[in-house]
């Protein structure tokens, strides 16, 4: 059998309730809107309630496997801190993460059984060829609503996946019910806009980490 | 066209390609949304039934009368409509009819870790296990061919990483089923020992047939590759091996029941050395074994939890691969593990503080409550099976006898519903003095909020009779029947005071919506005072997710309060008012 060329492996992970099932959805028509094989994993259930949830999505000329193996990730969207440390394995050396830098803490955390690690963000960064975290909760709220921070995510990547920008308000619309849609596409500008404007260097000089606070 | 589905939601388009008009399931996670899919066709009937037995026989139902059926349930579920499933292979099909089993390798939401591969074998029936969406789409319409021809149900048998994978599908079109002229067959249909010692001879013949059928080349892919080594596998672990070992030969079974025995053979004798990659048991291994031919199997790749690319690596090539590569220092910390947890204003929360409070044993059953079992509530004794708590209530009663522990069995509505009615009937029967609390919050919530009998609305959304719980128990025989609002603690403790003290059976109706319907906040946030609070704790004890402790002080975080105002009940210092009151105070 021939060996596909290469798969790009995108891991979005946070907790249940965040909106990462639906950001790996735009994620995913996206790439098949862009011509691509697409495979993507996800768990519904025990995990939603509150839980620890990963999403694991892949692309390219053609995917087996919808898992990712470990060191195999080429970007980490970790919509809080945590889940980017318990995903870490999965991050290839050269790849990049994005972190939202707001935290929630778990239950044994709440209760004052354990305690929340602390350097997580260079932690991450030692594993890694490119980190960026943000509060993107924050600025979510900025733009009138703390649950798009899942789309300001998907507007960052975007810069580096070189999709065209319809193919992106395409996989939008399709996966975001009409009433919704304006100020999805707006966080989704907001991050696409975002690297840019903070950091004034087109993205692929971006190497290191950068902790960008609103 | 082309569409990116998840496997739940191509079985589905499988179904309607295939011209089914009948499909009903109980909920239950991988496979819950089979069905919800299914509801979007006009062409197809489909329903929520009470529960997988009664999903079955209403599919059987359908087929005896000529139409195509599907039925779909998670594995634990077979078990449930097994007493149809194993007869119902000697009935036969006059109309297609395929059962969806959902398994759960690696248990991400279950409480078991059964193979159901080996009902196949058990029941005598054909079994189909597709490897990604698009296969789980064809092999749903190659099911009901294979259905009729052998007339016989078929199992098409996916795991959690089909189900809820999604990829690459191309759609076709619809092709109606034309329902044949009813024809009565007493001696294929009425299962007296006469008759069906007449067809288990022709069970045998039909199995040793489709293994040698033309549909076998529809559904086994074999690839050729290196002549040294040669995987077999099926499912989702193709995947896993072809992303791993390209260069392989593989033979992929889709048919994992009967198999292509006469193929086996040729391709084992093509390769050197055989590997036999397959999630959970040796399913596919042994029978090959028996066959005579040798194979490296479960010795390197485990019979427990779900496979990965890593796991299967690691099997082929053994485990000091990755170290090598990746010698990087491990991430130290302890990482604090992040467990689902009760929604913050969750109406179960109270009745198991409550319950734990006045010194109840628990056997507890299955659904969001279940989460009642973990700290800080940790107020339940048991788990089992849905249903179950109500009959071990009883069987725990007679046996300990200790005032000072009464016993009370925890079950939701749709629990209930779905087998906790025949367990009341005999607690009812045989005098037991147990405590039964029915967790009413109108909904299967665990699974995504599917309606149930006692919700009066339909899969399709149509309003139905909606089942009174009050009146049946009453009507069951249950001598002390009463309702209360689990929001407010001091009534949940004296009803189930007063069922502790009753002396005869008590079923108390813990009766308030799911927190997640209700779209709307119960109240203002709530917070608290720092000059009245002691630190005592029991706020925390309440496991609600929005209260928080930092050092010695405590918080309710004010974007998770749902205002449900539990917390406040609880705190017997009244340190803990609402964010309203307190503006008002300052
Ligand atoms: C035999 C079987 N079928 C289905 C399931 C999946 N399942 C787990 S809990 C549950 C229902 C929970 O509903 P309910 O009892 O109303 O409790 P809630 O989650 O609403 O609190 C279902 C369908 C299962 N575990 N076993």
């Amino acid at each position: 059998m021939k060996l596909p060329s290469e798969t790009t492996n995108v891991i979005l992970c946070g907790v249940g309730g965040q909106g990462i099932l639906l950001a790996g959805r735009i994620l995913a028509v996206a790439a098949l809107e862009a011509g691509l094989d697409v495979k993507k994993a996800e768990v519904h259930g025990m995990a939603q309630r509150g839980g620890s949830v990963i999403t694991h999505v892949r692309f390219g000329e053609r995917v087996f496997s919808p898992l990712i193996a470990s060191h195999q990730a080429h970007f980490m969207l970790a919509f809080e801190p945590l889940e980017a440390l318990r995903y870490l394995d999965f991050m290839s050396p050269d790849g990049t993460i994005f972190i939202n830098q707001q935290k929630i803490l778990p239950q044994p955390v709440r209760v004052g059984k354990m305690a929340y690690p602390t350097g997580i963000v260079s932690k991450c960064k030692k594993r890694v060829h490119r980190l960026i975290a943000i509060n993107a909760t924050h600025n979510a709220e900025s733009i009138g609503d703390p649950r798009v921070a899942n789309l300001i995510f998907l507007g960052m990547l975007s810069r580096f996946l070189g999709f065209p920008e319809s193919i992106w308000q395409k996989a939008i619309q399709a996966c975001i019910p009409s009433t919704k849609q304006e100020i999805n596409i707006r966080a989704f500008q907001f991050g696409r806009d975002f690297l840019m404007r903070r950091l004034s260097i087109p993205e692929k000089e971006i190497r290191g980490t950068y902790i960008i606070t609103s | 066209m082309k569409a990116l589905l998840s496997g739940n939601e191509a079985i589905a388009r499988g179904a309607y390609e295939a011209g089914v008009i009948f499909a009903s399931a109980y909920p239950g996670t991988p496979s819950t949304e089979i069905l919800e899919a299914i509801a979007h066709y006009d062409e197809i009937q489909a329903q929520w039934a009470p529960n997988e037995k009664v999903a079955l026989e209403t599919a059987a139902g359908a087929s005896l009368a000529g139409g195509r059926a599907l039925v779909a349930m998670k594995h634990v579920g077979l078990n449930v409509a097994a007493d149809p499933l194993f007869s119902l292979v000697y009935m036969g099909c006059p109309g297609g009819l395929v059962i969806v089993s959902a398994d759960d390798p690696g248990m991400h939401s279950s409480q078991n870790e059964q193979d159901n591969r080996w009902y196949a074998r058990a029941a005598k029936l054909p079994m189909l296990e597709p490897s990604d969406s698009q296969e789980a789409r064809i092999f749903t319409k190659l099911a009901f061919e294979i259905s009729e021809k052998y007339n016989t149900p078929v199992l098409l048998r996916i795991t959690t990483r089909i189900a809820h994978s999604s990829s690459v599908v191309t759609l076709e079109p619809r092709a109606e089923h034309p329902i044949p002229p009813y024809q009565k067959n007493s001696e294929h249909h009425v299962l007296l020992p006469v008759h069906a010692r007449k067809i288990h001879p022709e069970i045998e013949a039909r199995l040793q047939r489709l293994s040698r059928d033309a549909v076998m080349q529809k559904c086994t892919t074999i690839l050729r590759g290196n002549s040294d080594v040669g995987i077999i596998t099926a499912g989702v672990a193709f995947h896993y091996a072809c992303e791993v070992f390209p260069e392989a030969s593989f033979f992929k079974l889709g048919m994992t029941h009967p198999m292509p025995v006469d193929w086996l053979f040729e391709f084992a004798l093509s390769v050197r050395n055989i590997f036999v990659i397959e999630e959970l048991d040796p399913f596919l291994e042994e029978q090959i074994r028996a066959l005579g031919i040798e194979v490296t199997g479960k010795d390197r790749f485990p019979v427990v939890g779900e496979l990965n690319p890593d796991r299967v690596r690691q099997g082929l090539y053994g485990p000091e691969t990755e170290k090598k590569e990746h010698s990087h220092e491990p991430v130290s910390d302890e990482i604090p593990p992040r467990p689902p947890v009760f929604c913050p204003g969750c109406p179960h929360a109270g009745m198991f503080w409550a319950l734990k409070k006045l010194r109840f044993r628990v056997t507890g059953d299955i659904g969001c409550y279940t989460l009642g079992a973990l700290p800080p509530l940790a107020a339940m004794d048991s788990c089992l099976n849905m249903g179950a708590s109500i009959g071990m209530a009883e069987g725990m009663e007679r046996v300990l006898k200790d005032s000072r522990h009464p016993v009370a069995a925890v079950i939701g509505d749709s629990t209930f519903i779905h087998s906790g009615i025949t367990g009341l009937i005999d607690l009812v029967y045989n005098g037991s003095h147990a405590v039964v609390v029915i967790l009413d919050n109108g909904t299967t919530a665990m699974t995504g909020h599917q309606p149930h009998p006692g919700t009066g609305r339909t899969l399709k959304g149509h309003s139905t009779h909606k089942l009174d719980i009050e009146q049946l128990c009453r009507a069951l025989g249950v001598p002390h029947v009463e309702i209360v609002n689990p929001y407010h603690l001091d009534d949940v403790i004296q009803a189930l005071k007063r069922a502790k003290s009753a002396g005869e059976l008590s079923v108390i109706i813990s009766r308030a919506p799911c927190i997640l319907l209700e779209k709307r906040r119960l109240g203002a946030p709530l917070v608290i005072d720092m000059n009245l609070c002691k630190a005592c704790n029991v706020c925390l004890q309440l496991g609600c997710p929005a209260i928080e402790r930092v050092g010695q002080q405590y918080r309710i975080d004010p974007a998770f309060c749902v205002g449900c105002g539990l917390c406040a009940r609880g705190c017997q210092l009244r340190a803990i008012v609402s964010s309203d009151d307190m503006m008002i105070m300052n």
